[in-house]
């Protein structure tokens, strides 16, 4: 298994990730809370950023609505447990499946009747608006109030309830961003990986080829929506609060998909790599316009904009491939 | 209720509807042309309802008046847009599109919002709270101008593409590319004139808009998705489905606004549009 797990990666490029690995898990050692709090956002964009992948990246399908998985996901954790106390990861048993049945309603729709490409994408969004809009008058939630958790003990971490010191949150989502990594790999590498690679390059081909693409499809839906439903079990329990208005709306959908975008479409470092180009562009722009006493709301996003412009007219085909080539950690082809 | 309360409410949704169907048309002839998604949409929407807002609010020019100068700079916009940026892009994936024009919207919108803050705006027109009254029936004057000015824009726009040898070389260039440039079109710069007069419809929408809501620096996304709702469900590249489009959803956002609550009214145009996707994915106007 791990044999073919390593297959055809460059010994450097292992040992470069070893590396890697161990350096993040002795980071909260040194961090400040100012780092932690962002290598917290870096790993949740990492790890949503890849699940979004498996949909766009391997099998092609334009999803442009995952904020709806994720909140859906935080949703069910979150009501679960002001409502009855259940613990996240008993809420996740239910969070999971809802999120996975949202991902498959539409796939069904969608793949059945033969939605593709653009009107797909809007598919996504108008379920994702749709659901938001729908928890903005479900009272059972808070409706557009919000929903809010009770406030954590910095005290002592209980990993059991998800409630504690920053830190703890930070190697949930490491070990999901590691856990999403090896998967995606084991996947890509699976008869259903190669699938999607075909269906992704021709539809017709796949087709034709014997491959039942609809069945292959919606596996992609589905798995990619649980995964990023994990995500939102995270973001409510580290958050704390929840507001239809912020967690379904489509800024979020398009946050998740940048990082794998930037970061290199279909590529299995391209998510977190993403992640951490555009979060630490982000910031810089944050602590530049600081320094320089500007303090108008939306210069940070707009050179983040202009940034993002940047990327795509010289990067297009993403920040990992082009830096993977000028440092010879190309995998070979599969 | 009584009937007339129903009457005055269908008819405030075509009117308003036939704006938001003048909004998509842009959408629709960018799409139709060079199958481009302009995903910037509602954004430059935002810039026209804005550049009307400080006019008004300096010089006290009407929006309807001050119609044609800003859906010219809308043109402008457009233009250069596509020249510059998008033409380059033509040939590339479409999600290499979706991000460059996510770039440019995120660009559109924070620099409206350090220019003008987050606080919303409208205009208060002379006209603000006029009506006509025929019968039973009381229109707003407002929503009649607005919708009024929507179909002469749109008529123009169709006379254009069928009457004129620009909008004839155009059209050539949505049907079959390589034959375009066969023929010695330039195509190039025939793209960037539908991008303007994409934008240049879009801007000319906003102007009208503005008389019936308000405009803050971060709707721009929620008009983007409606145009895009309303050209799916008239039929992409469609231009008259993008006019009934515009009323149906005008209509569908009235009604449930009436029976439900106004909040919840978007719920109904998404659930239209899974039906027309489930129904007749090509559209109500378009054969298969």
């Amino acid at each position: 298994m791990i044999g073919r797990l390593t297959e055809g990666i460059r010994p450097r490029t292992l040992i470069i990730l070893a590396a890697l690995l161990a350096f993040f898990i002795v980071a909260p050692l040194f961090a400040s809370d100012y780092l932690l709090t962002m290598l917290i956002l870096i790993f949740y964009f990492a790890y949503t950023g890849q699940s979004w992948n498996i949909m766009m990246g391997f099998a092609g399908q334009l999803s442009l609505g995952h904020a709806l998985y994720v909140g859906l996901g935080a949703y069910a954790a979150a009501a679960l447990f002001v409502h009855f106390g259940m613990a996240p990861w008993l809420g996740l048993a239910v969070a999971v499946p809802i999120s996975a049945a949202a991902g498959a309603f539409i796939g069904f729709l969608a793949f059945r009747f033969r939605v593709a490409g653009v009107y797909f994408a809007v598919l996504t969004i108008a379920v994702a608006e749709f659901t938001r809009i729908g928890f903005d008058h479900l009272q059972w939630t808070g409706a557009s109030a919000g929903l809010f958790l009770p406030v954590a003990q910095y005290a002592h971490n209980d990993l059991w309830t998800l409630r504690g010191h920053p830190a703890m949150f930070y190697y949930v989502l490491l070990a999901a961003t590691a856990f999403a990594f090896i998967a995606c790999r084991a996947m890509l590498q699976s008869r259903m990986g190669y699938f999607w690679l075909a269906i992704r390059e021709d539809e017709e081909a796949a087709r034709s080829a014997g491959i039942d693409t609809f069945r292959y499809k919606m596996l992609a839906v589905v798995i990619s929506a649980a995964m990023t439903s994990f995500a939102g079990v995270i973001y409510a329990f580290y958050y704390n609060n929840l507001f239809p208005e912020q967690v379904f709306n489509i800024s979020q959908s398009i946050l998740i998909i940048l990082a794998p975008m930037v970061g290199g479409l279909g590529t299995l470092f391209g998510p977190i790599l993403g992640a951490f180009v555009i979060e630490t562009v982000a910031e810089a722009m944050r602590t530049l316009l600081q320094w320089f006493g500007v303090d108008l709301p939306g210069t940070n996003q707009l050179f983040f904009g202009v940034v993002l412009l940047f990327v795509v007219l010289a990067v297009p085909e993403g920040v990992w491939p082009w830096l993977s080539k000028r440092m010879g950690l190309m995998e070979r082809e599969p | 209720m009584p009937v007339d309360i129903y009457l005055n409410v269908i008819v405030g949704g075509v009117l308003t509807g036939l704006v938001y169907g003048l909004m998509a048309l842009g959408l629709s002839v960018i799409f139709g042309v060079m199958r481009v998604v302009n995903f910037a949409h509602g954004e430059m929407m935002t810039i026209a309802m804005y550049i009307a807002v400080a006019l008004f609010s300096t010089f006290h020019l009407d929006p309807l008046v001050m119609l044609v100068p800003i859906a010219a700079v809308l043109f402008a916009f457009g233009y250069v847009l596509q020249a510059g940026l998008i033409n380059n892009f033509i040939t590339r994936p479409e999600y290499s599109q979706f991000l460059l024009l996510i770039a440019i919207a995120i660009i559109i919108v924070n620099t409206l919002l350090i220019l003008f803050g987050p606080d919303s705006q409208n205009v208060q027109v002379s006209y603000a709270y006029d009506s006509f009254q025929l019968g039973p029936l009381i229109v707003d004057a407002t929503k009649l101008h607005a919708g009024l000015t929507a179909v002469m824009v749109a008529v123009g726009l169709f006379a254009f593409f069928r009457l004129t040898r620009l909008g004839t070389a155009i059209r050539a260039c949505a049907d079959n590319y390589t034959g375009a440039l066969v023929v010695g079109l330039d195509v190039k710069q025939l793209y960037a004139l539908t991008f303007g007069i994409g934008a240049a419809c879009v801007g000319a929408a906003g102007c009208m808009l503005l008389l019936i809501f308000d405009v803050t620096p971060s709707i721009g996304p929620a008009y983007t998705l409606l145009a895009f709702v309303i050209v799916i469900i008239g039929g992409m590249g469609s231009m008259p489905g993008a006019i009934v489009g515009g009323v149906l959803i005008g209509l569908t956002e009235a009604i449930a606004g009436l029976l439900f609550t106004p909040s919840a009214k978007s719920m109904f145009v998404f659930a239209i549009l899974v039906l027309v996707l489930l129904a007749r994915p090509q559209g109500i106007l378009r054969s298969a």
